[in-house]
């Protein structure tokens, strides 16, 4: 069939003057990245690269934006197939078990060859690994990885009566403060809403800090197995619910993930939850005294981690693993995670990087950027599974029908274990 | 002698003709193929299933959700596109002024990419500081969560597909009614019709040819216009925005499943033939191509 | 006819073609402004043109525009000349299995190589063409709606004429070329404005089948620049928006009444 085509299509092009993109520069390591967040990341991945191409004049790397995590894994593993194939990339932590099913990733103990490696590879916080594990070996070194954080608007606070320093640290808090920092207008209409958490984009992962909170989690190690209709999942996802139908904190429905940010930054609620990957544009733009938190727990604290891994794929040569590692190894050094913790807000993925001036000196002037790293000790893995990006939306769909109304919690979260139950058991 | 000009015929059309065949009628095999077809992973070898693509999809509730709002979609811009850019046309081509500018106007989100505007009527569209609840605010009113409530958010999208194209069916409609006599409608006046009634007797009727031409163009439209989704609504809240292109766009690109996205693109291309025969039998029989 | 009739009507037409602008005057806004006034909107509001400067900077517009004007142009260039050979052959010739050749062409009037995305990436990836200014055209280099618009205007062409041309000892190709092309004149005009205002704004595909700035086009990199996921910054999304639609409003502008006249000429069948 395929000859056909190709029969077919050389016919047609070998008739008119047929030219290809004549890009075949001479590299050696080709990687793919997402940014989810934050607006000129892009500039710093690239400044960051070009230090490691200083350094290494033999490597020639190509940078490569792909657009969202989902864009980015798409376009690496289309590369992949292609004739100009990518060495490494960073992809979603979360995709590990589909790249592992693809065959298209190799686990980094198997590049790894001396003593110093090793210590590397054990060098990162030990909760940044979880969603990079399987099978008792490493697949994804951190990179761009988040919690979620709490940013609140302090001069609303004080306008409310509430003392700035002390944001909310339990539901019940968060519920009541929330109250109170809601204004309305003489009609009845909300002017200032009390907290926003973002229920488009990444609702599934919202979730998981709620459902952490509440000392549950979404799915087994290995991905085979999902949670969402134990009594404390269902619990959580009723919380959220009441939040904007029962207490009036939040908008009812939906929150648009994209505009949450310029809805902080223009004063219309006075707390949001979202990635930490947005710190440095908030606190480049936001006009008012702002502070940043731990999310509030109920039986315990809790948040998941979030973002990038590096990934080493397996169609390279020896030679070009190696020189994939020196970089993923350059860009997760103390100094350049420090660099990249301080222009982004990601945090700092290992213990190192909050040891160099860098980030000392920065963590002095502003506190609030060590607020993900210490939400650490809390935190639990991302929703990771197999066949991730069905599972996810199972789970998305349902805490969007929850939260618009359409369904009960119980009934949708039901309805999607369920769903995720039948395809999952294909992975058992 | 046949032969040679047979030859020749079949040499010149060659080129065009082997690369549609590559792109749309071997694809459109394919699909059909594929769509009996099944594997674990892209790096698996493919197996014949049967019809299980088939039941899977007849039990997915997201597919019947998409059906029925492609359904809705084509219902509520189609009809509307039409009728405004009749409007539209009658406006442009009639003596008040500026029909310059105005012209311009319409046309104006023609040539602008829908994926690039999508970001401004997200702005127009957003809770709390978007543009048209902005505007309500200043008569007391709160606004929706345009694209957050699963009442709203097709109806939204459905707006912005009006306005991408009543503009572009204007012109056909504006080049239909050059081709019209005036004296028709000096008689008429003549007779004392009012405009409504000069409207319905001679200007539509007239107009009918170009009205069937411009209703296939927006029915295929209602399919394969799904750029939007991807800036605005993304499907959701809860698929109440899914359209079947971005679901074949999802399952085979976000999903990784595109024996799957095959068979969702069966049940397109099935589509697409009832709207062809819909052309064929009603439409053909009044405009004859020659 | 009632004069409030008319009055509602006429004040009815300028509303509307108000809020067809709008999209365009908020980005014109939103754009010259300081990213606070992104949502506000105040008489009092400074100028800039930072904006400008920081898309710039964010996003390779210049790679995005040249790799538009390519994959346009290359998709154009090819475009006419194919569907002049199979428009002519259709038009002009008579031999078995014209029918089923023109049923063929008409098909892809109907199945567009935008619902076929699986199985055309497929296709793509097997003949290594993914990210390449090639594999983005390759789907659109012949156009039914070309071949169906030029056999319409090559039937009109009297029968004298192309016998003329014989006598004087033209042949084959050598017709067409003198011949029926210079008559066709407006219909490539038209077709032409068509094919690339559409390619210019296709979307769907080339998101598909581009992976880098070797091949994206300005929608594609728009789309990625502009995500919602990595937080709305609207003054920036203007700007960069007026950056890729700059060229074509400005051409537009200057030759609206050519264009609008040729996208009716294309209208009319």
């Amino acid at each position: 069939m395929k000859t056909l085509t190709k029969c077919l299509t050389t016919v047609g092009v070998v008739s008119i003057l047929g030219f290809s993109s004549a890009a075949s520069a001479g590299t050696d390591l080709t990687m793919y990245y997402p940014v989810a967040v934050g607006g000129s990341l892009t500039k710093i991945v690239d400044g960051i690269v070009d230090k490691f191409e200083a350094q290494n004049p033999d490597i020639n790397v190509n940078a490569i934006y792909a657009g969202n995590y989902n864009d980015a894994r798409v376009k690496a593993l289309a590369a992949l197939k292609s004739g100009e194939p990518a060495q490494l990339s960073v992809l979603f932590s979360i995709d590990i078990h589909e790249l592992r099913n693809l065959e298209a990733i190799v686990a980094f103990d198997d590049i790894v060859s001396t003593d110093a490696e090793r210590e590397w590879l054990n060098s990162f916080y030990p909760a940044l690994m979880e969603n990079g594990k399987a099978d008792g070996k490493t697949w994804g070194v951190p990179f761009q990885r988040s919690t979620i954080v709490m940013y609140y608007n302090k001069d609303m606070f004080r306008a409310a009566g509430l003392d700035p320093e002390k944001p909310p640290t339990t539901w019940e808090e968060f519920t009541s403060m929330g109250k109170k920092l809601v204004k309305k207008d003489n009609n009845g209409n909300v002017q200032q809403w009390g907290a926003m958490i973002p229920s488009t984009g990444y609702p599934y992962w919202m979730f998981g800090a709620l459902t952490k909170q509440n000392s549950e989690v979404l799915m087994n190690q290995a991905g085979t197995e999902t949670y969402f209709d134990k009594p404390g999942v269902i619990d959580a996802l009723e919380y959220w619910q009441d939040l904007g139908n029962k207490h009036g904190v939040m908008p009812k429905g939906m929150i648009e993930w994209g505009t949450l940010r310029q809805n902080f930054l223009d004063q219309k609620t006075a707390i949001m939850w979202h990635s930490t990957g947005n710190l440095t544009t908030v606190k480049n733009k936001a006009s008012f005294d702002f502070g940043v938190a731990k999310l509030p727990g109920n039986k315990e604290l809790g948040s998941p981690t979030g973002g990038g891994n590096f990934y080493i794929f397996k169609k390279s040569s020896p030679e070009e693993k190696q020189a994939a590692l020196k970089l993923v190894k350059f860009m997760t050094s103390p100094e350049q995670a420090a660099h990249w913790s301080k222009s982004t807000g990601y945090m700092g993925v290992g213990p190192g990087a909050y040891e160099t001036e860098t980030l000392k000196a920065y963590l002095k002037t502003f506190p609030p950027a060590a607020v993900a790293r210490d939400q650490l000790t809390h935190a639990t893995a991302e929703l990771s599974t197999h066949d991730a990006g069905r599972v996810r939306k199972f789970l998305d769909d349902a805490i969007q029908s929850a939260l618009t109304s359409q369904e009960t919690a119980k009934k949708a979260l039901t309805d999607a274990q369920k769903q995720a139950k039948s395809i999952l058991r294909r992975y058992k | 002698m046949i032969n040679r000009l047979n030859l020749k015929a079949w040499l010149l059309l060659l080129p065009a003709l082997s690369l549609l065949i590559a792109f749309t009628h071997w694809p459109t095999l394919k699909s059909f193929w594929r769509s009996f077809t099944w594997a674990r992973s892209d790096v698996a070898p493919s197996q014949f299933v049967g019809l299980d693509n088939y039941r899977i999809m007849l039990d997915d509730p997201v597919f019947w959700k998409v059906i029925e709002n492609n359904f809705w979609y084509a219902l509520g811009t189609v009809p509307t596109s039409i009728g405004l850019a009749i409007m539209m046309a009658l406006w442009v081509n009639s003596k008040i002024r500026c029909t310059s500018l105005l012209r311009l106007a319409f046309f104006t989100p023609t040539i602008l990419p829908m994926i690039t505007v999508a970001n401004i009527w997200l702005f127009f569209y957003s809770p709390n500081i978007g543009l048209f609840n902005q505007l309500l605010g200043l008569v007391g009113i709160a606004g929706p969560n345009w694209l957050g409530d699963p009442d709203l958010a097709l109806s939204s999208l459905m707006v912005m597909t009006i306005w991408k194209e009543a503009g572009f069916f204007m012109i056909f409609y504006l080049a239909a009614l050059q081709t019209l006599s005036p004296e028709l409608f000096d008689a008429a006046k003549l007779e004392g019709a009012n405009a409504w009634r000069i409207f319905r007797k001679i200007t539509f009727p007239l107009l009918m040819p170009t009205t069937l031409f411009v209703l296939i163009n927006a029915l295929l439209n209602a399919f394969k216009l799904v750029d939007h989704l991807f800036i605005l609504t993304k499907g959701g809240p809860n698929n109440a925005s899914n359209l079947l292109l971005y679901y074949i766009y999802e399952t085979a690109f976000s999903f990784l499943d595109s024996y799957y996205a095959a068979t969702l693109t069966v049940v397109m291309l099935l589509t697409l033939a009832l709207i062809a025969l819909v052309q064929i039998l009603v439409i053909d029989r009044r405009i004859h191509y020659r | 006819m009632s004069s409030w009739f008319q009055k509602f009507s006429t004040i009815s037409a300028y509303l509307l073609g108000i809020v067809w602008v709008l999209p365009l005057l908020y980005a014109f806004w939103a754009a010259f402004h300081p990213p606070e006034f992104a949502t506000q909107f105040s008489l009092t509001a400074p100028l800039t043109l930072q904006n400008f400067e920081s898309a710039w900077d964010q996003a390779p517009f210049f790679r995005y525009m040249l790799n538009t004007v390519v994959i346009t142009t290359l998709i154009l260039v090819s475009q006419l000349f194919l569907c002049t050979l199979a428009g002519y052959a259709l038009a002009r010739e008579k031999f078995a299995g014209r029918g089923f050749a023109f049923a063929l062409v008409l098909t892809q009037l109907m199945v567009m190589p935008e619902v076929l995305i699986v199985e055309n990436y497929q296709t793509l990836a097997g003949l290594d063409l993914v990210d390449t200014y090639l594999g983005v055209g390759l789907p659109y280099l012949a156009s039914a709606f070309g071949i169906f618009l030029l056999r319409q205007t090559f039937k009109t062409v009297p029968q004298e004429l192309e016998d003329a041309a014989r006598v004087e000892g033209l042949s084959g190709l050598g017709i067409i070329w003198k011949v029926f092309v210079p008559l066709a004149a407006p219909t490539y005009l038209a077709f032409s404005l068509v094919s690339v205002s559409y390619h210019w704004n296709n979307f769907l595909w080339p998101l598909v089948v581009t992976n880098t700035e070797a091949s994206r086009p300005l929608t594609v990199g728009m789309a990625i620049f502009g995500a919602p996921e990595s937080g709305v910054d609207w003054s920036v999304i203007s700007a960069g928006t007026l950056i890729a639609i700059g060229p074509l409003l400005i051409l537009f502008l200057i030759f609206q009444r050519r264009f609008i006249q040729s996208f009716m000429h294309a209208g009319i069948k």
